[in-house]
């Protein structure tokens, strides 16, 4: 059994707050480092999926020497299965406005951008306003603070940082080298922080309530909350504040349909878990928890007993093979082989022990892909082919 | 200068004349034309001062930018799992249907180009898709014969 909190409902992240100015005034008082301590020890880590402390983070970048620096919004949320980003900038936008602010304090960055996926377009006019109305706050506190929206156009790559920071230079999305890191050279190669959505509404949490509140959240290593995209085959599909740390098990008697045959936790490029391993799994970074800890972005997706896993991945295998920018060789021919290779067992072209070829492809790709994008399909592709193999060849 | 000249002339001003300004210049071009031409690309390169090849470089890259001619109205079906599990295939075959098109294809009226995208975002109410920028959920066949129904209408009043 899993050494885990029980399935636990929070409701901080939606609470609908309507003080943000005095927030960021009162915020604003503080000494940068005394603001940079409060973080550091809420133990926040980033909320897209990759779990960077955010603290040490904005320290990096305010410690890094430049006249120029920047604040972005990564709302280039394309990971299959994950919609939280979108309900929060469609629901509680100034809380990330008000946190990104504060980072500029922080960190002596004047400029932010939101980076918003080409797919939620629609949310860009009313954003606008609730920026424009951001704005004269600002002023009004004699905060030089600036945010601008930037369009993505359809890429999930986008998502990595370095990418996404390419894309708003006018350029294709492809990933960076690192280092550097963005907190020494990122956007236009100036130091810049980079965090989800999720994780700068945490910030303001932390910067309302302390860091304490946030801290008693959670469980060691994965403090505070979690929002969790829920889709697949449940009868309660949607998105929902959840204490960090809890176990599969408890999770699937809450959101299952009695018949949940295995779960992908953090989309396709995170695992997935079947059912016999449920109670060894918990959700959260890695740390104490006993057996498997899954970080995650958010998303989990229920499978039933009538679902294919091969058809699954099948699915997400043809999404990586579209969505890898074809840049570094292990993760454009690599997802196109993984792809054609399972379908080659599934006909019977190849042997089934073929499929240990194409997972020692996978730790190839794991090892030697230039982002996390081509170092994750092994993620997936391990779990499913070691745990249904038997689906994938007959 | 004819219509793409001025549009392309009107975007450099206000997004600016350097690299950082490409994406904004030809997601305008696109919010008015639909899709990128050549003659497009090329303008933008000139109107910017970049290679033409670095234009096609960069569309070429991401999805919603089209380089080929599209129709007035691009609907994208969401094909990624969890839409792929609650019935995507079924709302293509009545699109596919009711249009006489194939995936991929505009309709001779160039009203409407039929393509697939990868995850939307809307998997708690799948399956969905988009029409240029507008989202639909939770489809099924009946609904989205509807929703097409009141495209046409609407475009017939053009």
């Amino acid at each position: 059994m899993a050494n885990s909190h029980q399935l636990k409902r929070v409701d901080f992240i939606f609470r609908n707050e309507n003080d943000w100015e005095k927030v960021l005034s009162a915020t604003i008082k503080n000494k940068p480092q005394e603001l940079i301590n409060e973080l550091i020890s809420s133990e926040l880590k980033g909320r897209g999926g990759a779990g960077f402390p955010t603290g040490l983070k904005w320290k990096l970048t305010a410690e890094a020497k430049s006249d120029e620096k920047y604040v972005i919004c990564n709302a280039d949320e394309g990971e299959p299965g994950t919609f939280k980003d979108r309900e929060i900038l469609s629901r509680v936008p100034y809380k990330v406005f008000t946190a990104m602010a504060i980072c500029g304090y922080i960190t002596g960055a004047k400029k932010g951008f939101i980076y918003l996926r080409g797919e939620y377009k629609f949310l860009k006019a009313e954003l606008q306003k609730v920026i424009d109305e951001f704005h004269y706050y600002c002023k009004e506190t004699g905060l030089d603070f600036e945010i601008n929206i930037f369009l993505g156009s359809g890429a999930y790559i986008c998502g990595e940082e370095t990418a996404l920071m390419e894309s708003m230079e006018g350029k294709r999305g492809e990933p960076r080298n690192k280092p550097p890191f963005p907190t020494q050279a990122g956007y236009l190669g100036k130091p810049t922080v980079i965090n989800n959505v999720e994780t700068l509404v945490h910030a303001f949490t932390i910067f309302k309530y302390g860091a304490k509140k946030f801290y008693d959240l959670g469980v060691q290593y994965s403090r505070g909350t979690k929002l969790f995209s829920v889709s697949g085959d449940t009868p309660k599909p949607g998105i929902y504040e959840l204490e960090l740390g809890m176990s599969l098990q408890d999770f699937v008697y809450e959101f299952g349909d009695g018949d949940t045959k295995a779960v992908q936790v953090g989309g396709a490029s995170g695992f997935l878990v079947p059912r016999k391993k449920f109670k060894d799994a918990a959700i959260g970074f890695k740390g104490k928890l006993t057996g498997i800890s899954l970080p995650t972005g958010g998303s989990m997706m229920l499978f039933n007993s009538s679902r294919s896993m091969f058809n699954v991945l099948d699915n997400y295998l043809e999404f990586f093979r579209e969505e890898s920018c074809g840049q570094c060789t292990p993760c454009r021919v690599g997802c196109q082989q993984l792809l054609l290779g399972i379908k080659a067992v599934k006909r019977g072209e190849k042997p089934a022990s073929y499929l240990d070829k194409l997972l020692r492809l996978t730790e190839t790709m794991q090892l030697t892909a230039k982002c996390g994008l081509g170092q994750s399909v092994a993620n997936s592709f391990s779990s499913i082919v070691e745990n249904f193999r038997e689906e994938m060849i007959y | 200068m004819d219509p793409i000249q001025t549009l392309i002339k009107d975007l450099a001003d206000k997004h600016g004349r350097n690299r950082a300004s490409l994406l904004p210049i030809m997601q305008g071009v696109v919010e008015i034309e639909n899709f990128l031409s050549e003659r497009s690309m090329a303008e933008i390169a000139r109107e910017i001062d970049l290679p033409a090849a670095d234009v096609y470089g960069t569309a070429s890259f991401y999805s919603f930018l089209e380089t080929k001619q599209t129709g007035r109205y691009i609907i994208r079906v969401c094909k990624t799992i969890t839409c792929a599990m609650k019935g995507k295939n079924q709302v293509l075959f009545a699109i596919q249907e009711m249009l006489k098109v194939k995936m991929g294809e505009t309709t001779p009226d160039k009203r409407f180009t039929l393509l697939q995208t990868n995850c939307l975002g809307w998997c708690h109410k799948a399956p969905a898709m988009l029409i240029n920028d507008d989202v639909y959920t939770e489809l099924t066949p009946e609904k989205v014969r509807d929703i097409l129904s009141d495209y046409m209408k609407k475009d017939a009043h053009h």
